[in-house]
Formats: structure tokens, sequence, C-alpha cells
């Protein structure tokens, strides 16, 4: 059974990838669909500042997901993403804006640039799930063949079924992100927020519920072999099993209990998907079962080995991201830990307007800044004399350099050269490497805190 | 041997377009590794300045860099993805053949990525929300993941080049041990060391042409002396001991693919104690108007006057890498790495004998240029690589040609890229530009000053 568990890792890290990074791309979702004006930026700021911490840990699971798909099943990958070339491209299109659009928003500053950006945002956040969704709906439909790009370029993921679960994505989206930003703005007590977003919760849970009832027509019509695979057996259970979910997750949110929301709204986007994948096992693509696409054994051993042990680290580790993001940690004002403020003496040297100031480049920005704040503690620091206003007169001789560690470096750079350049066994080599980064370690350590100390006069 | 293919072949008109297309992604994507590597050190470094002295301007400074890096990863982390879609978008064939082979590399490398993103999230929201050791500490996993990234995809790329690992048989792949194929290869450390250094030294350039540039136009205060200090004396350390890296792993690629150094130095026949030619250009089987140092490849090459050197025409024309394309990429990321050397150089020399940094403005024009300069070198030392082994995709094992998709469409793909790219590249230099103009966030226990905008 070896050869099944990399396909199980990428099945939970789709489950990961839908609720996690779900909830993310949703948060584009009611950015688009909030009202202009003051009332709907603080819904899409609110969006915005809840998944900003974690937006960039949520979207590695996609990457995850392919990495371990293509090292597990690599003939399969290579027909899924080159039948699926163009649904795959606009997700990566999507893909691209988005992070730009969160990288970009940092620097917006006016209403204007906010809003292009957030629009931005949102377009991408719903291209992205639609996209993957219809890939996932015609690999259901048994739309991909087996080879490079033999199934159809566009009918095999815009077919009835497809797009039925590319919608079904959206609106998944939707759901988990206004479930994940009620709690969010319950947490936080922001009590308008709160009820902004529960409405939603229930809203697009409803409409995703009707969406998935519809899809079961539809795929009546347009799939009767899926649809005969999805209600009989095991995964009729587990389907029943994903709409109690989702009934409970609505009663869930009604009674305002959102963090129990979050988990049984996981469980009914699991249950679908395990369902999905127990009515076709052991059919990976058409003609192709789990086994024969399975890569020899000892990269399934490798892999397997691989990501237990780096769950071992990642887990703890997202488990601190979220602990520290749910529970309020980095909201914007959350109480600073003390003791940093403990900045003594050392004013910073720069010179008063006068002097250097520079000829003030036009943005607004560079203008008003600390100049006009009344500091309490406006002791000048010792060294912030007026010997540094001008540029020249602060280039005066620095301490000199820790005897030793100069000696250390040049020992380091000689050994280096010798093992690295001279030799040429392996073993020489690695030995001149490692005397290379102790030359360049112990260089800066020479040079750059013999500088700096004190008031940094030396520069 | 027969072509190793796990898919059947197809025909693609548009193969170059497809090479251009991942070129493309490449070269965007190359220059935010450099700070993925080597930018989170200096923050951290700057940051532990803050610990050890209380100067408040080191806190500012590393909240500064700490917002570029933040701008750049999110930068790097969607561009890294396109790199791994095109993994199936463009090449589905190599992956569907070796991608048992080589594909741990990736998985492991998507482990280190979720660590480097998790704690780049921790880092960037949790200051002062987390005690200062406590945030100190959460910066050290993203300088680890920066460099075992690189190890991981290197790794790829040198098995790429050197492949091994596994067999062949009627074109499977049978007798596959991937860890072998990825760390047991002994090509894989140049290329990683290389790679790692420059790193560093494109950062440090970049950063301190920056401020140099400040200087040019007045901004010279403590702040910026002490901002421009750290990353022009990591580049200026890091790019002589580039050179001496350099010189190993030329020696590396003359025993390991040898087509790879004939089309670097344009030797078309095979020679014993070849000539080194700067410039010129290689046509008919030589380099024709460059200087020409007797003796100097195979002095370098192989440490011997007389050493034989391996020319293209070993091979037929259809299996030799196009030279000129190759060949004045390395010329390029030398002469750029000697310049880049030299100018470290006489900084050094400069702080240690005079312990200053120059006066000279020619001194911070030079710097400005060495900024762009550096990424030039950069993309320049990566073409050698990956032009240097066409027509293989697997060196000696599975041509370009086999690898690449069958879907249509590849030049609309290709044109949609382009502008995707130049969108993202003017709204990183807008929000660089943003972040470089805000207003130094001095904390209030400071006297109020007015403070240079950079």
């Amino acid at each position: 059974m070896l050869y099944v568990l990399p396909l199980v890792f990428v099945l939970a890290g789709l489950v990961l990838y839908a609720v996690l990074g779900g909830a993310d791309f949703g948060a584009g979702f009611w950015q688009l669909f909030s009202a202009p004006g003051e009332r709907g930026q603080m819904i899409r700021d609110h969006a915005h500042h809840s998944m900003g911490p974690v937006w960039e840990a949520n979207h590695v699971w996609l990457i995850f997901v392919l990495t371990v798909f293509w090292t597990g099943y690599p003939v399969a990958f290579g027909s899924i993403a080159s039948t699926l070339a163009v649904p795959l491209f606009l997700a990566a299109l999507g893909i691209i804006f988005r992070g730009a659009a969160y990288a970009l928003r940092a620097g917006a500053s006016s209403a204007r640039e906010l809003r292009m950006v957030d629009m931005v945002f949102s377009v991408s956040s719903l291209l992205v799930p639609f996209a993957l969704g219809t890939m996932i709906g015609a690999i259901a439909a048994n739309r991909v063949p087996v080879g490079n790009a033999a199934g159809a370029m566009f009918s095999s993921w815009l077919n009835p079924t497809a797009i039925l679960i590319g919608v079904l994505a959206v609106g998944n989206t939707a759901y988990l992100a206004a479930v994940y930003l009620a709690a969010d703005a319950a947490r936080s007590g922001e009590v308008d927020l709160e009820r902004e977003f529960r409405a939603r919760s229930l809203g697009a849970g409803l409409v995703s519920g009707a969406i998935a009832v519809a899809g079961l027509v539809v795929l009546h019509a347009d799939d009767h072999v899926l649809f005969h695979e999805l209600t009989r057996g095991t995964p009729l259970v587990i389907l029943i099993v994903s709409v109690l979910a989702g009934i409970v997750t609505l009663g869930l949110v009604y009674r305002r209990r959102f963090e129990a929301a979050r988990l049984s709204s996981a469980v009914a986007v699991a249950a679908v998907i395990a369902a999905w994948a127990i009515a076709r096992y052991p059919v990976l693509l058409p003609g192709l079962t789990v086994r024969q696409a399975a890569s020899p054994h000892d990269t399934l051993v490798t892999l397997v080995v691989a990501v237990l042990a780096g769950g071992v680290i990642l887990f703890p580790s997202l488990a601190l991201l979220f602990r520290l993001a749910l529970t309020g940690r980095f909201d914007p004002g959350a109480a600073p830990a003390s003791g940093v403020a403990a900045a003594p003496a050392a004013g910073v040297a720069t010179a008063p307007a006068a002097g250097v100031a520079p000829a003030g480049d036009g943005t607004p920005a560079a203008a008003p800044g600390p100049a006009a704040a009344p500091g309490p503690a406006a002791a000048p620091g010792p060294a912030a004399g007026p010997a540094q206003a001008r540029a020249p007169a602060a280039l005066r001789p620095g301490p000199a350099a820790s005897p030793i560690l100069t000696r250390v470096a040049v020992a380091c750079l000689i050994a280096g050269i010798g093992f690295l350049n001279v030799a040429n066994a392996g073993w020489a080599h690695a030995l001149g490497v490692l005397s290379l980064f102790g030359f360049m370690i112990t260089a800066f350590l020479t040079i750059v805190p013999a500088a700096l100390a004190g008031d940094g006069s030396g520069l | 041997m027969s072509p190793a293919v796990a898919l059947a072949p197809v025909h693609q008109q548009y193969l170059l377009q497809a090479r251009q297309m991942q070129a493309l992604s490449f070269a965007v994507h190359i220059p935010l590794v450099a700070f993925g590597i080597s930018f989170p050190v200096m923050v951290l470094f700057v940051e532990w300045m803050f610990m050890r002295t209380g100067d408040p301007m080191y806190r500012t400074l590393a909240r500064r860099w700490a917002r570029v890096m933040a701008a750049l990863f999110a930068v790097g982390v969607i561009t890294g993805t396109i790199l791994s879609f095109e993994m199936g978008l463009l090449w589905p064939n190599f992956t569907a053949t070796f991608g048992s082979v080589f594909g741990l590399g990736f998985a492991i490398e998507g482990f280190s990525f979720f660590m480097e993103a998790i704690f780049i999230g921790i880092y960037l929201y949790g200051w002062d929300r987390l005690s200062p050791r406590a945030h100190l500490a959460c910066g050290i996993p993203i300088v680890i993941t920066g460099f075992t990234g690189s190890l991981t995809v290197i790794a790829v790329n040198a098995w790429m080049n050197h492949p091994g690992g596994f067999r062949l048989r009627g074109g499977k792949v049978i007798d596959v041990h991937p860890l072998t194929a990825l760390f047991a290869n002994t090509y894989l450390w140049h290329e990683l060391i290389h790679m790692y250094i420059a790193g560093y030294i494109v950062t440090g350039f970049l950063v301190a042409a920056a401020y140099a540039f400040g200087r040019l136009r007045g901004n010279w205060g403590r702040f910026e002396r002490t901002a421009i200090a750290i990353p022009l004396t990591i580049a200026a350390l890091a790019a002589p001991v580039e050179v001496l890296v350099g010189d190993w792993a030329a020696r590396d690629v003359a025993t390991t693919q040898p087509l790879k150094l004939a089309a670097i130095e344009g030797v078309g026949a095979t020679t014993r104690g070849a000539s080194e030619h700067l410039l010129g250009w290689y046509t008919d089987g030589q380099v024709k108007y460059g200087i020409a140092i007797p003796h100097l490849l195979s002095l370098l090459a192989f440490h011997s006057w007389n050493a034989k050197v391996t020319g293209l025409d070993t091979v037929p024309p259809s299996q030799q890498p196009p030279v000129n394309v190759v060949r004045i990429s390395f010329q390029t990321m030398v002469g750029i790495g000697t310049m880049l050397a030299l100018l470290g150089i006489f900084y050094l020399v400069v702080r240690v004998r005079r312990r200053r940094l120059p006066e000279s403005l020619w001194f911070y024009r030079a710097v400005v240029l060495a900024g762009p300069l550096s990424v030039v070198a950069l993309i320049a030392g990566w073409t050698v690589t990956e032009v240097g082994r066409q027509p293989w995709v697997v060196y000696r094992v599975m041509p370009t040609a086999a690898a690449v998709t069958g879907a249509k469409g590849i030049p609309v793909g290709y044109a949609t890229l382009v502008i995707t790219y130049i969108l993202v590249g003017g709204a990183v230099v807008w929000i660089l530009r943003r972040l470089a103009r805000a207003p130094l966030d001095v904390p209030p226990e400071i006297p109020p000053q007015a403070q240079p905008a950079y």
C-alpha cells in the first residue's frame, strides 16, 4: 500500500489548501463584493489584515501538493499539466497578481491606490479557485487522458461538470472566508464586522449548498458515471457526512460559535474530497491506476519519510503561526512586549535639518517626519554633536580592528586559496570552502563592528 | 541509448519560445532568490546590533529593511510558484519521465519554503509583539531555509547537468535512488556555493547602491553611513571570494561537462595547451577578433601547461550548445565579477587602512553601477549553466525537445507572461520607492530631529 501514501498526502494537502488557502481567496471575494466607501473599506481592510500574516504559509500547501504529486506520480502529473495547461496558466496568472497585490498594499497610501490594489486582488482571488476547481472537475470527469497534451485544450475543463466544480470552489472560498473573518472580528471585539461577516457566512453557506444540490442534477445529466459512483456505498455515506457537517456549520455560525464552525466546515470540505477519491479508487486517470502511476519503490519510501519528517518540523511551526495570528497577537496595536524600549543614550546623530537635509524630493512623507514631535526625552545623546552635521567632519578614523580576528581572517583566506584553488582533491575543496566562509565571517566581524561600535564616528 | 520519454514524444513548433519563457521566468525569479538568501542575514545582524547596543538607529534600520524583505519575499513567492507550474506547463515530459528521480528535491524544498513563509510571517508581524529575543530567534529559520532552499533546488539543477542515481531501460527509468541522484552528486557543491555567495554579492551591492545613490544626492548622515557600510562590507568580502569559487567551478565544469567548457571558451577542435581568448566572436570553429593568451586555458582548467581541452567538434553540430550565447554570457559574468571584486578590494583597503568609508564621489558612482551590474552577472552566470547544457535538458540523457509540452498556445502564454512581468516589475519598483521615501520611523524616545528621507 506504499504506493497510495503519497496520494493520501496529496489529498490531505488539497484539503488543507482548500480550507486554509480557501479562506484566504475568499477574503478577496468579499473585498470585491463590498460596497464602495468607508464601510466597504472597513471590510476590505479587515479581510486584508486577517490574512496578511498567514497567506504565504497557506499558499505553500499548493506547492506541497504539486511537488509530492509529481514526485510520487510523475506520468499522471505530466498528463494533467499538459492537457489542462490553460486553466493551470490562468491559475498561475491569478497567483502572480494576488501576490503582487499583497506586496503592493504595504505601499498604497491613498484611497484610490488601495481600491485599485484591492480590485486586482479580488479578481485574481476569484480566478485562482475557479481555475483550479475546473482542473479537479476535468480529472473527475475523466477528460484527462494519459499523454503529453493528449486531451482537449478547452473542452476538457470547459464542460458542465468542470465548471460546476470551479463555481463550487469559489463558493466554498467565500463561505470559508466569511466564517474565518467573522471569527476574527469576534475575537478582536469588532461587533459591526462580526455581524456583517456572520450574515455573509450564512448567506454563502446556503448558496454553496444550493449550488451543490443543483450540481448533483448537472452531474446526473453531464457525467452519469461519476454521479453513479458518488451516490452508492461508502462515498454516499461520506457525502452525507459532508452535508451534515455543512448543516452543523450553519447552526454553529448562527449561534456565533465560530471556532467550532471553522472545524466543521473543514470536515465538510474534507469529506467531499474523500468521497470523490474513494469513489474513483483505484483509477487515477483513464487507463492508469494509482499503482501503475506510482514512482519506483525507493522514491516512494524516501518521499514518505521526507514528508513525515518534514511534517514533524512543519506542524509545530504552523501551530505557532496560527496561535499567534488567531489569538490576536498580530493585530495592529496589540500590546507590545516591553523591554525593547530601554534604548540608552546614543541618539540618532543625523544632522539637524539645516545642514544635510535632503533636498526634499517632493514626497509629502519626507517633510513632516519626527521633527515636529515634541519628544519628552529631548536630552541629546552624548555623541550626537553638531560635529556630525556635515559629512566630511564625520569621516574620522574609527577604532582599530581586533588584531586576533584580523590574523584569523588572513589565515583563513590563505588556507582557503590553498585548499580550493591550488589543490584538486574533493576533500580539499570542502576545506577550502569552509576556510573561505571563515574568512568572510571573521573579516566582517573585524571590519563592521569596529566601525559601528560606540557612536559610529568611524563611519 | 534510446531517448528517455515516459509520454509519447510530440512535435512542438514553439520549442524556442518555450525555452525563452522558462528563461524569462527564471531571470525574474533569480534576483529575488539572491535577496531570499542573504537579506535576512543582514536584517538579523542589524537587529542583533540593536539588542547589543540599544542604539535605536539599528532598530529603525532593521525595520525598514524588513519591510523591503517582506515585499521582495512576497514577489519571490509568486515568481517561484510560476517556475514550479512551468515544470508541468512547459516540460511535462521531463517531469513525467524523471519526476521520480529529481522530484524529491522539490518536495524537500517545499518544506523549506513552508518554514520560510511561516517564520517570515511571524517575524514581520511580530515586531513589538514578541520579546526581542524571541523575535530575533524567529529570524534564524529564515536564514537556514534560505540555505536549504538553495541546496535542494540547486541539487536538482546539478542533477540535470550531471545526472545519476537511476538507469534507463527502453526509455523507462529504473533502479531509482533519489537521494544518491540529488545529494551524492559531486557537481552540486560548486554550483551551490557559487550561487549562495552570489546571493550576498547581489543583495549587498544592490542595497549599497540605493544608499550610494542617496549619497550622491546629499543624503549622508550616520544612519545612511551605517546602512551602506553593512551591505557594502558583505559584498566587498564576497566578491573576491566569488572569483576563487568561480575558479573551482570552472575546473569542475572542465572535467564533468567538457563540451560546456568548450562552448564557454570557444574551443572548436580539441587542443593541447589551449589558449584563453578574451572578447571576440566564435565562428567557423574558432574565436575571431579576440585577444589570445597562450596556454592559459589549459592552465586554468586543468592546472597543467599542456593539458588537453576537448573541442566542440567531438560531437555533431546538433549536439553542440549555441556557443556565442554561452561564451558572451560567461565573459560578461567574469568581466563584471572581476570589476566587482576590484571595487570590493578597494573598499576593504580603505576601510582597513584608513578606518573610514571612501570619500571619493567616484567610488559611490561605481557602487551605484555595481548594484544592477551584479544582477546582470548573476543572470549571465545562469545563462552559461543552462544554455551551456543545451541541447539537453538532462545532460546527454534527454534532449530538451523531448521534454517540451505538446500543448498549443505557447506564444500566447509567453506574450501574456511578458506583459505580466513588466507589470510586476513596475509594481516592485513602485513599492520600493514608496518604502524608501517613507520617513524614518525613529522611536519616540529619540530627540526630535529632522531625518533625511533615505
